[in-house]
Formats: structure tokens, C-alpha cells, sequence
């Protein structure tokens, strides 16, 4: 039996959503841009999707964009919009979605003011909007982080931001079905999701512009996505996320509580039996899904892979490409040291997971634990 | 020698084995042959370097990955990078500079492939730490005792590079290409379809791919670049000016930067002068020696002085000699005909005399002849 803990990596998709897709594959093979038959099934197939996508968010259909994920998404909005000379006041502790694309903005003008999070991992709404300057043209936030789930104050930001003039932007791929978004009343300007984190597929995401504003295209093609996405779209992928979205709206509420009483489960189960463990991050100021964890002393590389063998997911900072191990940055901008960010593991829950499974995983830490602590200097 | 029966296979087929897989041939079909055997090996390669230099580069680590995949077996990638710059890397430039000839393989097996690697391995449940090198373990089935032996592959023989490996260590290992040739692991990595069948045979030291040992010393130590010193020969006669000891090894002709009408070779080099003193070849004989660090396969010294054969580098055909082992892990080398450019900072490794077959143990060279 494997235990999936690494949520926040991506979700197994629905049921629902297979059953969704496969149907579209199956059947409906039209490109939505065709104008018999074949191409208006898509077409509504796809708008049905954008309306469902729109409503979880509390948007309308207009806003939805459709991209091949939240990547795209924040490439699209943040090379689009900024041009040299330009200032945008971001965070240190966004995707790197967000933190690449700024970093090529950086060399050619773009002035990029990065504000730290506090030692849970939330910056402050007042510091954000101090950083704003006359020449500012972005506020970027991520709604959620994806390492500790802490939540940031992206709702204050937007309300104060926008009275200021000031367009503002949040990654919110970790947030879309694990809290309660509602656009109609938060004066956001532009969003980023994707579909693989709330048991939709891969591949399919949206970024979500407020008002009719112009975001530059991004692939430049036959006019799709109002222009600012050409190409086909991927139909069935989309579909996918609207059925996951419509998902989430449904379940939402008794998602956020089922979650945290797993995760605080899990927190309790690695308190009272494996021992030397510290939060990284505020229970009341994070997902409910998600639980970033300090074992100290220990090496995050080793038990992730130990855990693997014994049958359960979890990862540890980022993984670069070779799949080892490098310092989370995220961790370290909130003050933890090198060797505290190593030894820290994200452990996140959701679809499929019960109390029992939690034991078990908790049993398989507790037994794991005192051969990673006999390794020298681990 | 009595031949003792192979107990490696079946102690491996009983459970799980990490197999280091450097992304080449040799350990390629190392954990090939720990599948066939039933085991149920953990491919693991050791990302050694935070650049990317030859050996423990990304696509080193995607090579191993690919044949883990078609291997069928779980595959990790551990991160070594810090120890290694610190324990190696940094390790070798000093040696350098002390105007030592290290040989930083050595211990790199030694702490990585086998500190490292096994802790890691018991801490995923496993007991045994499997790797590509062409040597030969036997076990003895009442005791347990591990014995080292060369590879079958002579040509390839790499036990040269094992002989700190202790007991503990030794009970834990696993060498299955130890008892191939060469090219019967290159068939075999064919014939199992596995990328890497081809791949080239790396011979430098990974992280000084180009050879040019000087330039890392100078990057890890700059000061080194400042270092000058007199090239003299053995009358004390100055011959010429040199750029810091690190440029030199004992037994090096080239490179010296003076032309003389007989052929001169490095036969000392004295770091804290900064003197390199050169000479004829006669020069080099050297008829004794001794190490320090000696390491015993068995475990324990000799009690009485053993004839062995001793190779003092890698590829050197292993010279008879006497060694006495000396209080606190010293022991001294009487060569019977003397062995040519024997270079401090390298090892001397210990074979039995019979059939210069099997490890006796081995020590680290030092300065003087002891």
C-alpha cells in the first residue's frame, strides 16, 4: 500500500475527471475554433469548463484564460506586462514560476523588490504596500505558499493596492479548492491556477484577468484565449478542470475541515511518537492540508528516500532536476538555517487519505527514525 | 591458496543491496547482476560535485537512472556534494601543495562509496553496499571474514583502490564484475540492452577532468599561485626557477622548464623550501620505504615481518618485498630489488606473495625511506 503525502506536488485526479476526459476523448473530437457540428461540441465542451472554472473563483467566464498550467500562466502575466524601467514588489517566497521569469526581467530593467516572510512564513500586508513606489506597475503574491502553506494576506494587499491604482497579482495554485476564493469580492487583478492540484490532469491551468484588461499574448497563433494563447486548446484537459473545480466548490468546506483533522493527526502522531520535531510555520496562518516539518538534527534527503522504500511519499525542499536535494530557499528566507531547511520534510494530505493511512505512515516514521538518527553526523 | 566458495550470491539474493551507480558500464551491470541474482537492489548514484565536472555529472546521474528504470529497480540520487569539496577536494589541493601525490580515489571509495553510502543503506534496510570495481570478495562461512582479492580482469583490476576498506566494510560489499573481464561486462550490458554498453572508460581523477592538477590547486588555494622556488640537482646546483611545488611529482620529467644534455626526472621535492631537487633515473631507485595509515584486510598486523608484493601505484606490477609492521599503524617496505619513483601521498598496497592475488593490506607512502 502507498501513502501519497505530497499533495502539494500534485493530486491523483478524480474519478470524476477520468471519467469526464475520457468521455471528451472519446467523443468529442472537434477543435473548438471549427464552425460545424464537431467544432460547437467542443466549444461548449470548453465553455462549460470556463464557466465552472470561473465559478469556483467567484469570476466570470471572461476572466478565465486557459493556459497549459499555472507556469504559463505567471510566464504569461509577468514577461507580458513588465518592460524596463519597470518596478514590481514581490515576495521571497513565491514559486519559481514566478521568481524565474524575474529573474530574466532583472538584467533588462525590470527593478524587482522582494519582501521577506516573518519566521512562519507570511510577509506582512503594510510591508508590501510600503515597498510600493510611483513607477510600480505589479504587486505580485502567492496566495499560498506551496513548501509551508503559509497563507498571505493577499486580500488586504489587493484592497489597499487597487485603491492605490496598483494592478495585483497572486499565484494562487496551492489556494484554488483548499480555501475559499471569491474574486466578486476581492479586487484582485490577475490570478494564476492550474488543475493538477485539485485532482484535475496536468497540463491545463488558467490565468484569470479581472476588468477586460490586455495581457500581451504570450504564443502567438490562431487567436485562441482571446488572443493571448494561440493553438488548440486542450479540450479534454480542460474539462478535466472545470469537473475538478466543480469538484472543489462542492466539497470545499468539508475539504478544508477533512484535511486539517488529517494533518493535525499527523502532527499530533509526530509529536507524541517520533519526537524532536518543530512546525515550520503557524497552524492558524497556513492550508489545512499542509504541514512543513523540522526533524531535527536529521537528513530530509535520506528519510524521504527511506520513506519511499517503506511506501510512503513526501518530498523535501525543491528537488532540482538531477532529483537531489538542495537547501528550500523558502525555509531559508523564513531564517532557518541550511542544515534546519535540510532537515525539513512537506508532508500534505488530501483526496484518498484516512485516519488509518496516517497511522501507518506515522508507524513507518516512528520505526524509520532510529536508523536515520544512528547515521553519523545525519 | 585454498579457494573458498563464493557466499556473496547467496547472502545478496536473500534481501536488499544499494548498488552505487556512477552512470557507467561496470556498475551498470553490477546491479544487472544483482536483479538476475533475485536481489532487490536500490540504485543510488552520489552527486559528488555541485558543478559539472566529468564524473558525477547530471547526465552521469541520467545514464544510472535510465538503466535503474530498464533494470526495473528504485533509483535515488544522494547529494555529496559539500563532503566531497570539503573531504576530497580540499584534501587533494593541500596534498599538492605539500608536495604530496595524492591519489584521491582512494578515499573517496573509502568514505563515500562506503562510510556514506552503507550508513545510507542501513538506514533504508539494507546490509549490503554493492559497487562496479574489478575485485574479488571471499567470505569464509564459519567466520564471516571478508578477503580481498584482485579482480579476474588484470588489466582492470582495481583493488589497488580498496585497500583501507575494513571488515565491517568489506562483510558489506559486493563487487559482481569483479570476477568478469572487461569485455564480458561490455557483452553483457549489450546483451541486457543497457544505455551506457559503450560508454567510455573515464580514467582521471572526476573532478580534475582535463589533467591539469595545478589549476585546481591554484582555484581551491590561490595563494599557491604566488609560490616560486629554485628546480636544483642533487649537488645542490641551481638549474632553473619553478611556479610553486604543486606544478611537480616525484618521477616527472616533463614539464621541468630546463635543458640539460641528460634526461633529469623529479626525485624530491621539499615543500617547505620549495626546492625540487632533479636528477638521472638512477635517482628514482628507491629500496626501501614506509606508510603510515596501514590498514590490515584481516583486521590485525602480522606479528613477524611478511613477504608480500608491493605495488606502489595504480598499474605498477606489484614488487616483492619485505613488510614489518611498526607501532601506530606505520609499517616499513625492504623492496628486493629496488622500485623505481616512489611517490609520497600515493598508497603501497600490500599482495600475498604466492600468487600476488589476494590483499594483505596497504598504507600511505611517506617522505623518506623511512
Amino acid at each position: 500500500m502507498r501513502i501519497y503525502l505530497d499533495h502539494n506536488a500534485t493530486t491523483p485526479v478524480r474519478p470524476e475527471v477520468v471519467d469526464a476526459m475520457a468521455e471528451v476523448l472519446g467523443g468529442v473530437h472537434g477543435n473548438p475554433s471549427s464552425v460545424y457540428e464537431e467544432g460547437q461540441a467542443a466549444r461548449a465542451r470548453l465553455e462549460a469548463a470556463r464557466a465552472q472554472v470561473a465559478s469556483v473563483l467567484g469570476a466570470t467566464s471572461d476572466d478565465v484564460r486557459f493556459t497549459g498550467g499555472a507556469t504559463e500562466a505567471n510566464n504569461t502575466l509577468l514577461l507580458g506586462l513588465l518592460s524596463p524601467g519597470d518596478h514590481v514588489v514581490t515576495t521571497a517566497i513565491e514559486h519559481p514560476s514566478v521568481t524565474a521569469p524575474l529573474e530574466v526581467l532583472e538584467p533588462r530593467g525590470v527593478i524587482v523588490t522582494r519582501i521577506a516572510p516573518d519566521e512562519d512564513g507570511c510577509v506582512a500586508a503594510d510591508e508590501v504596500l510600503a515597498a510600493i513606489r510611483p513607477e510600480t506597475k505589479l504587486v505580485s503574491v502567492i496566495w499560498a505558499n506551496n513548501e509551508t502553506g503559509a497563507l498571505q494576506p493577499v486580500e488586504a494587499i489587493a484592497a489597499a493596492a487597487t485603491d492605490r491604482g496598483i494592478p495585483v497579482h497572486s499565484d494562487a495554485t496551492q489556494a484554488v479548492g483548499k480555501l475559499a476564493i471569491d474574486l466578486s469580492r476581492v479586487p484582485l487583478d490577475y490570478l494564476s491556477t492550474s488543475a493538477h492540484k485539485l485532482g484535475g490532469p496536468k497540463g491545463a491551468g488558467a490565468l484569470v484577468v479581472r476588468g477586460g484588461r490586455d495581457v500581451p499574448a504570450y504564443l502567438l497563433g490562431g487567436g485562441q484565449e482571446k488572443g493571448q494563447r494561440g493553438g488548440t486548446e486542450n479540450v479534454a484537459g480542460l474539462v478535466g478542470f472545470g469537473v475538478a473545480c466543480a469538484l472543489a466548490e462542492a466539497e470545499l468546506e468539508e475539504r478544508v475541515e477533512r484535511y486539517a483533522a488529517l494533518r493535525d493527526r499527523l502532527w499530533q502522531g509526530l509529536q507524541d511518537k517520533v519526537g524532536q520535531v518543530r512546525w515550520n510555520g503557524d497552524r492558524e496562518r497556513a492550508l489545512t492540508n499542509t504541514l512543513n516539518v523540522e526533524f531535527e538534527g536529521l537528513a530530509g534527503e535520506v528519510l524521504v528516500q527511506a520513506l519511499d522504500l517503506e511506501g510512503v511519499a513526501v518530498s523535501a525542499g525543491a528537488a532540482c532536476h538531477s532529483g537531489s536535494i538542495d537547501p528550500s530557499k523558502v525555509l531559508t528566507a523564513m531564517g532557518r538555517s541550511p542544515e534546519q531547511a535540510r532537515a525539513s520534510l512537506r508532508l500534505s494530505v488530501g483526496h484518498g487519505l484516512d485516519e488509518a493511512a496516517i497511522d501507518h505512515a506515522v508507524g513507518l516514521f516512528t520505526t524509520l527514525m532510529p536508523r536515520v538518527r544512528a547515521m553519523e553526523g545525519a | 591458496m585454498t579457494s573458498v566458495p563464493l557466499e556473496s550470491d547467496a547472502v545478496t539474493s536473500a534481501g536488499r543491496v544499494v548498488v552505487a551507480m556512477s552512470g557507467g558500464v561496470d556498475s551498470s551491470v553490477a546491479a544487472a547482476m544483482l536483479v538476475e541474482e533475485g536481489a532487490d537492489a536500490i540504485g543510488v548514484t552520489m552527486k559528488l560535485s555541485e558543478s559539472e565536472s566529468r564524473c558525477c555529472s547530471l547526465e552521469d546521474a541520467e545514464d544510472a537512472r535510465r538503466v535503474a528504470e530498464r533494470l526495473g529497480i528504485k533509483f535515488y540520487v544522494a547529494n555529496y556534494a559539500q563532503a566531497f569539496g570539503r573531504e576530497v577536494i580540499e584534501t587533494f589541493a593541500d596534498d599538492y601543495l605539500a608536495a604530496l601525490t595524492p591519489i584521491p580515489c582512494i578515499a573517496c571509495n573509502k568514505s563515500f562509496k562506503f562510510d556514506h553510502l552503507l550508513e545510507r543503506a542501513r538506514v533504508f534496510g539494507a546490509e549490503r553496499v554493492a559497487t562496479g570495481h574489478y575485485a574479488r570478495l571471499e567470505h569464509d562461512p564459519e567466520t564471516g571474514a571478508a578477503r580481498l582479492f584482485r579482480g579476474r580482469d588484470r588489466q582492470k583490476d582495481q583493488s589497488y583502490f580498496l585497500f583501507p576498506l575494513t571488515q565491517d566494510q568489506l562483510r558489506a560489499a559486493s563487487f559482481p564484475v569483479g570476477e568478469l573481464t572487461k569485455d564480458e561486462v561490455r557483452d553483457r550490458a549489450r546483451s541486457l540492452g543497457l544505455g551506457t554498453a559503450e560508454k567510455p572508460e573515464s580514467q582521471e581523477i572526476c573532478f580534475v577532468p582535463d589533467g591539469d592538477y595545478a589549476k585546481v590547486v591554484e582555484r581551491l588555494r590561490p595563494e599557491a599561485t604566488r609560490l616560486r622556488g629554485e628546480i636544483v640537482d642533487e649537488t645542490g646546483r641551481v638549474l632553473g626557477e619553478h611556479r610553486g611545488v604543486h606544478h611537480f611529482t616525484v618521477g616527472q620529467r616533463h614539464g621541468l622548464g630546463i635543458s640539460s644534455d641528460r634526461r633529469l626526472y623529479v626525485l624530491r621535492i621539499d615543500p617547505r623550501e620549495q626546492k625540487v631537487v632533479v636528477g638521472g633515473v638512477e635517482g628514482l631507485d628507491c629500496p626501501r620505504a614506509q606508510v603510515e595509515r596501514v590498514n590490515w584486510i584481516a583486521g590485525c598486523a602480522p606479528e613477524a615481518p611478511l613477504r608480500v608484493r608491493v605495488q606502489v601505484r595504480h598499474r605498477h606490477d606489484a614488487a616483492r618485498a619485505t613488510v614489518t609492521p611498526l607501532p601506530v599503524d606505520r609499517a616499513a617496505i625492504a623492496f628486493e630489488e629496488p622500485v623505481r619513483a616512489v611517490a609520497p601521498g600515493q598508497a603501497a598496497v600490500f599482495y600475498d606473495e604466492a600468487t600476488d592475488e589476494e590483499v594483505i593490506g596497504g598504507g600511505w607512502l611517506v617522505r623518506g625511506d623511512g
